[in-house]
């Protein structure tokens, strides 16, 4: 179903967990563990997500659409059957992008005051 | 991994049932990946604050769907929403509404400090059929005797005239003891408490002004604290103002003067006027208080065999200062409440399995889309709590509205306010009530239309099985018996009603005014001059237009004031104790016109039954029947009030219990032969209303030199007029009910209906007030030499009580503070 842009600004600000489990998903589908290992590594274990914010916030974007289950499976030898596996939607790419220029603006924003380094 | 499925349970089944598994899956590879003990412990912490945290943001996730879900659907039914909630509400309400009264009569504590450690004590029998207030000889001894207590305190009720300062004003005061106001735990707002110096014997007046008294008479000034007054003649010092919220021993106190005894009060224990108050110590038990007491009592009998026998000591918490009728109609009251609410809940679930019937598709449609059942039930329980939370509140508030209208339920005996607040203990209460109902009613439909959402649920035309036909038959079974048990209780209530009002009360209501009157002293210290004052007035209101009769009386009918006597019958031997007790008054000539009360036969009293005649008294039937039954009565003698008394008359029995007591037999006493200041009892004649008549000024003038200020005329009809507190616990007796139902009895219609008659009486000053004749003269109450006379009467001097009395048996209902006399 597409998703009009006022959809995905109604979404904004992300909460930090669910941006970060988008950019783990931008790549590759992840399961669960998958992405708790992603994000760690992405943020060079600053943010270890636990097994309950995860899973509350995959229930919610799934509701939301930012991304769906998906059936396709690794080679036997390489899963696990309780895991599911998981993937961005183009809607989830959507707000993440939007996601992403808020940040942006407000590091425009940081940086013109002097809170941020660089060049205004 | 056993322990982190059960802290899973935390979560909602529906997460759990989805990601469960998955959780389970990471939990154990992060297991794996944790390196020593250490680490595992750390794992361990962080994933329970994870899942506290996360389950409830999980549950608040859901609820917000429901509730976001309920808001759609119920807009989309507004007449089920409506009417389901008025239904919730009308429970709600009824219980909340008797909840508060029930809750602040009977249960919460009251406003002092350390309330549960307050108790009263009584003289009582050792049966427990009555209790007594207590003589100040034997409250005396039971503080010196008794180490149960930490502290214990005495008062009096006491009527006195405040003049000065505007308008004379009769006020309701009572004398306490120092030690009342510090036990209580409470303090003036304004100025100082009493100390032993202002109740010591002959000390000068001192008096404590109530905050309703302080804001009305004397503008809330706050220079009051050191002017004098006049109460009852005597100077007063105001030495303070006490809080508004301050009542004891009830809630119409306005004023509270030192009680200051003399020796000569601590010589007579049957002399029992006094009320005592006590706070056990910590430590101390009701038992053991009691216990103690109990031996107290029996050295005191010992010691004074003649005045103390079979005088026990009653120990009651102050809490429990309510009747018993008072304490069984609100359980009832509260009772009926819950049946309406399970009534209310019964036709909710009705509602709402009626409901779920035309839910089944959209149910079922739920259910194929992956809705487990849990989660139909969770949101169809957020439907039955949104609409009991609506209806709660609406609850509250029909709740708040009504509380004021059944504060006749609250007893005056209680030192609390008339009306009870609605705060957070009942806003509490309310919340439960309505959460209970919301979930009472919505449970059971909720799993059934939960199992009920299968493929058939798509299909039209399916039908509820034989659990939905054994669910329904289940409710209606709960709202019958809930309804039987109103039915019978409501029919139970109609039948007493019934029966009560067919009871003869043996006078005539209709048509009567009545007046109370209450002289100063010194002034009218004097018999003859009091006496002079009743006939001016008497004569003065017989010649008004429209008074048919007009006299005095020491008590009306059905109120516990006047005064319990036992009699002698010569030849018959007396014990200790066992005197048969009479109802006494004294009446001037018509008293018995004026309340159409028949005589049988004799003569009614006369003006020259004076004390330089013989003394002559008119009996009641049932007198007669238990003292001289199948024999005349007329010139048989028996002794009363310390003297032997000639029957001149036989007259009806009067109620004088009330109507559903059965009332000692009657003694009447001309007031010409005794000393006792006596009410009016008026009867104009006229076209209207007598209340009306009374107000267009059908009263008797007041003399010139009368500072004293008359409470206001009141129809007799009106329980209030007369005093009967009783009353006010019975809605079946008021003043409607009573009214048809003495038009009911049957009386011929020309003695019923008295359109141009009207009849105004009053009643005596409380005893405290009373003054008698000079040194040597009986007190009042007691017309006839004495030889205690003298110091009763010196008493009386004192402001202290004047009437001795040889019986006097406690109205279980009456309170501190409010019985007078008896």
């Amino acid at each position: 179903m597409p998703h009009p842009r006022s959809d995905a600004l109604a979404l904004l600000p992300l909460p930090l967990a669910t941006f970060h489990i988008l950019l783990a998903l931008a790549d590759e589908d992840r399961h669960g563990y998958g992405i708790i290992l992603e994000v760690a590594a992405r943020t060079d274990g600053a943010l270890r997500l636990s097994a309950g914010t995860l899973y509350r916030s995959i229930q919610r974007m799934l509701e939301e659409g930012l991304i769906v289950e998906v059936r396709e499976r690794p080679a036997p030898e390489l899963d696990d059957e309780r895991r599911r596996y998981y993937r961005i939607t183009s809607f989830g790419a959507v707000v993440a992008r939007a996601e992403a220029r808020r940040l942006t603006e407000l590091v425009k924003l940081a940086r013109a005051a002097g809170f941020a380094p660089g060049r205004a | 991994m056993r322990a982190y499925r059960t802290l899973l349970r935390l979560f909602p089944a529906s997460f759990r049932l989805e990601y469960g598994e998955e959780m389970c899956a990471v939990f154990a590879q992060r297991r794996r990946d944790a390196p020593g003990v250490v680490a595992t412990a750390w794992l361990w912490l962080e994933t329970l604050g994870d899942v506290l945290a996360n389950a409830l943001r999980v549950h608040t996730d859901l609820l917000r769907q429901d509730l976001r879900y309920t808001a759609r659907t119920l807009r989309r039914a507004p007449g089920f929403a409506a009417t389901a909630i008025l239904v919730a509400a009308l429970g709600v309400a009824a219980t909340t509404a008797t909840f508060s009264i029930t809750d602040y009569v009977l249960i919460r504590p009251l406003p002092f400090a350390d309330a549960h450690r307050l108790v009263m004590l009584w003289q009582g029998d050792s049966s427990g059929t009555y209790r007594n207030e207590v003589s100040p000889a034997n409250y005396r001894d039971w503080k010196a005797m008794s180490t149960s207590f930490e502290a214990m305190a005495t008062y009096r009720n006491v009527s006195m005239n405040v003049v000065g300062d505007g308008d004379p004003e009769q006020l309701s005061a009572v004398s306490v003891t120092a030690d009342l106001l510090p036990m209580l735990g409470r303090a003036p707002r304004l100025g100082r408490s009493f100390t032993e110096v202002d109740v010591r014997e002959g000390a000068p007046g001192t008096a404590l002004l109530s905050h309703g008294l302080w804001t009305t008479r004397f503008g809330a000034d706050p220079g009051v604290v050191g002017r004098s007054v006049l109460l009852n003649g005597e100077p007063h010092t105001v030495i303070g103002v006490m809080p508004a919220d301050f009542r004891f021993p009830s809630r119409e106190t306005q004023i509270w003067t030192g009680l200051r005894f003399a020796e000569d009060d601590f010589q007579d224990r049957t002399d029992t006027y006094h009320y005592v108050v006590a706070k056990r110590k910590r430590d101390v038990s009701l038992d053991q208080a009691r216990a103690e007491m109990r031996v107290v009592s029996a050295q005191l009998e010992r010691a004074h065999p003649q005045d103390n026998v079979k005088v026990v000591t009653m120990v009651v918490p102050l809490r429990d200062h309510v009747s018993g009728q008072a304490r069984m109609l609100l359980k009832a009251l509260f009772g009926a409440a819950l049946c309406v609410l399970l009534i209310a809940s019964t036709n909710l679930a009705s509602l709402l399995i009626a409901r779920g019937a035309f839910r089944r598709k959209e149910l079922a449609v739920r259910t194929a889309l992956g809705a487990g059942r849990e989660r139909l039930v969770r949101q169809l329980m957020t439907e039955s709590l949104v609409l009991a939370a609506c209806g709660g509140a609406l609850g509250v508030m029909l709740a708040a509205a009504a509380v004021p209208l059944v504060t006749r339920l609250v007893p005056n005996a209680l030192p609390i306010a008339a009306v009870p607040p609605v705060d957070f203990r009942v806003l509490g209460f309310a919340a439960l009530v309505t959460v209970l109902t919301g979930v009472g009613f919505g449970v059971m439909p909720a799993l059934r239309a939960s199992n009920d959402t299968g493929a058939a649920g798509l299909r039209e035309g399916t039908r509820a099985g034989s659990r939905s036909e054994r669910l329904r038959s289940s409710l209606v079974i709960a709202e019958v018996t809930a309804s039987v048990v109103l039915l019978v209780a409501a029919g139970l209530l109609i039948r007493a009603l019934w029966r009560v009002q067919n009871v003869d009360p043996g006078f005539r209501a209709e048509g009567v005014l009545t007046l109370r009157t209450t002289l100063p002293l010194p002034r009218y210290e004097k018999v003859q001059t009091r006496h002079d004052y009743y006939s001016r007035v008497l004569d003065e209101v017989r010649a008004l237009p429209g008074v048919s009769h007009a006299a005095f009386t020491t008590g009306l009918p059905m109120v516990v004031r006047g005064l319990i006597w036992g009699v002698e019958l010569p030849g018959e031997p007396q014990e200790p104790g066992a005197a048969k007790p009479v109802s006494l008054r004294y009446v001037t000539l018509g008293l018995f016109d004026a309340l159409g009360i028949p005589l049988r036969g004799g003569r009614d009293v006369h003006p020259s039954d004076t004390r330089e005649a013989p003394f002559v008294a008119v009996v009641s039937e049932s007198f007669v029947r238990r003292h001289w039954p199948g024999q005349d009565p007329l010139g048989r003698q028996f002794k009363v009030a310390f003297q032997d008394r000639t029957v001149v008359g036989v007259v009806g029995d009067v109620r004088v219990r009330g109507l559903e007591r059965p009332s000692e037999p009657q003694v009447y006493l001309p007031l010409s032969a005794g000393r006792r200041q006596l009410d009016h009892r008026l009867r104009p004649q006229g076209p209207g209303d007598p209340v009306s008549r009374r107000r267009r000024g059908a009263r008797p003038r007041r003399p010139p030199d009368h500072r004293a200020r008359r409470s206001s005329a009141a129809d007799l009809r009106r329980p209030d007029a007369r005093g009967g507190r009783r009353r006010r616990y019975g809605p079946a007796l008021g003043p409607g009910a009573r009214a048809r139902g003495l038009r009911r009895r049957g009386h011929p219609p020309g003695r019923h209906r008295h359109p141009r008659a009207a009849r105004v009486h009053g009643v005596p000053p409380p005893a405290g007030d009373r003054r008698e004749d000079g040194a040597g003269s009986a007190p009042g109450g007691h017309p006839e030499a004495h030889p205690e006379a003298g110091r009763r009467a010196g008493r009386g001097r004192r402001g202290g009580r004047p009437g001795a009395r040889l019986w006097h048996r406690q109205d279980a209902a009456s309170a501190p503070g409010r019985r007078e006399s008896g």
